[in-house]
């Protein structure tokens, strides 16, 4: 199967889709970078190409790491599979 | 720092000292292309910098906004600026045209220390008619005299390369700024001379940025800008700058916070690559060859128009979403790893990297493949943003004129 999200690194909670028809329900397999693994995972919702797919559920006040590193926090809880954008994340800084 | 993704294969490349062909100009300085430029002093003095370039063919009129009661550091950065630009590499030769003829003379005297041919003239007692007239002449030796410069052998450690992304989106972390960064790695080692900017997108990857500095005193400097930056953001902001930084193109493309935008930025200079100093925006480097930082602004044609002024001759540009951005002097290369952005977009994208993402391509092949397009457009070829006539030149202004 193709990739269809990629991970940066062991450590993150949430993956990058890299195809422009993730539809609900579909079953995605995902590269992870660090280590060249191979995750696998439900997407809950149609998520376009470069937006972000949460690995794990994330509840509100969760820090979001990516590259291995805190990228901000969730202000709306997010299960595995979610969306995770502007409208359940926010950053940390100003 | 996420570790080096697996698939960076330790494959030996013979890149050699990569030679190209360029103009040694007077100074010693290496240049991709050979302009002659009409450089305005300031606002008023656009329009005669234009009609110039309208009246000699292969001349290029650079107008822009300010030059006018500015003071202290603004008018320090817009003089260095200015006569920076002239200085570039790039630049065969120069006429100055400013209102009044003390200030024109500080910028021709600036440029003339390179040794190249550059001549002012002012407007105040003369009109525009008879400045035109009298630049125009000028104008026509230079253009006259720098077509006859012959492309001469030149290698890679005598380049001077910027880079700097824009409407970046996820995938610029995943594949168009590493591709960047494998780049970097790449030509640090052979004498390149490099740099990077953006001061404000570093915000969330700053720790890392001080662990890439080549000591503490470059590290202390890095920390002393960006909190300056940092300070002044705090000092004018009305909300958390979303839909500014990151801008809206780059939420659109899936970027959620200024965090996570620095960590896909931080990739442009690679693993191992240390930077070697600090600069002042268009300050040009002195300490020798390697990676520098440039405080600079986030907005791309603002930070390309400080990078080129302080002497940087090409420029590598990942982009997500799609900035058209280009240079008057320095040749802007696109890259994407958006494989949306590429067929979409294709008259503005020089080196497509989506493959990185379907796994066609791994990093290591597409910084080669970077390198070849980078030489290429050394060599004479015009990038994208050159043959749709980009030519954002853009003024940094720290404050309002007096």
């Amino acid at each position: 199967m193709a990739t269809q999200f990629i991970v940066h690194d062991k450590k993150d909670t949430v993956g990058v889709i890299v195809v422009e028809d993730v539809k609900p329900g579909a079953m995605l397999e995902g590269w992870l970078m660090e280590g060249d693994g191979t995750v696998k995972l439900k997407a809950l919702k149609a998520i376009p190409l470069g937006h972000k797919i949460a690995l794990v559920d994330l509840k509100k006040g969760d820090t979001v790491l990516k590259y291995g590193h805190d990228i901000g926090r969730i202000v709306a809880d997010a299960k595995k599979g979610d969306h995770v954008h502007v409208h359940n994340m926010k950053t940390k800084r100003w | 720092m996420a570790k080096a993704p697996a698939l960076i294969k330790k494959r030996a490349r013979s890149v050699g000292k990569l030679p190209f062909m360029g103009y040694r100009r007077e100074n010693g300085r290496v240049g991709i292309r050979n302009h002659v430029i009409v450089l305005p002093l300031d606002d008023l003095s656009n329009s005669a910098a234009e009609a110039v370039a309208n009246n000699i063919k292969g001349t290029m009129a650079l107008p822009h906004a300010y030059g006018r009661l500015q003071f202290g550091e603004d008018l320090a950065l817009h003089f260095r600026t200015l006569i920076g630009t002239g200085c570039n590499a790039n630049v065969a030769a120069v006429v100055v045209i400013g209102i009044e003829p003390g200030w024109t003379a500080r910028v021709v005297d600036g440029i003339a220390k390179t040794g190249k041919p550059v001549q002012g003239f002012a407007i105040e007692g003369n009109g525009d008619l008879k400045t035109i007239e009298a630049a125009s002449r000028v104008a026509q030796q230079f253009v006259m005299w720098a077509t006859e410069k012959q492309r001469e052998a030149c290698t890679i450690d005598e380049l001077w390369v910027s880079t700097k992304c824009g409407e970046s989106d996820t995938t610029s972390g995943l594949a168009s700024c590493p591709t960047v960064g494998n780049l970097i790695d790449k030509i640090d080692p052979l004498g390149a001379t490099t740099c990077f900017g953006e001061t404000s997108e570093l915000t969330g990857a700053e720790t890392e940025m001080v662990k890439r500095a080549l000591n503490k005193n470059v590290a202390d400097k890095f920390m002393g800008v960006f909190n300056a930056y940092q300070g002044m953001i705090e000092r004018y902001k009305t909300d958390d700058l979303s839909d500014s930084q990151p801008t809206k193109g780059n939420i659109a493309g899936g970027l959620t916070t200024i965090e996570e935008k620095a960590f896909g930025n931080f990739q442009k200079i690679g693993h191992k690559t240390k930077y070697v100093d600090v600069l002042g925006p268009a300050e040009m480097p002195a300490k020798g060859k390697g990676l520098y930082f440039m405080d600079t602004s986030s907005a791309a044609a603002e930070c390309v128009t400080l990078q080129a002024a302080a002497g940087f001759v090409v420029h590598l540009f990942p982009t997500g979403q799609g900035n058209v951005i280009g240079n008057p002097i320095e040749p802007v290369i696109k890259l994407t790893a958006n494989p949306k952005t590429a067929r979409l977009m294709p008259e503005h994208i020089d080196l497509d990297v989506s493959g990185i993402l379907r796994r066609e391509m791994d990093l290591d092949e597409a910084g080669d493949r970077l390198i070849d397009v980078m030489i290429r457009v050394c060599n004479g070829r015009y990038t994208c943003a050159e043959a749709l006539g980009h030519r954002e030149f853009v003024m940094t202004k720290l404050y309002q004129s007096a």
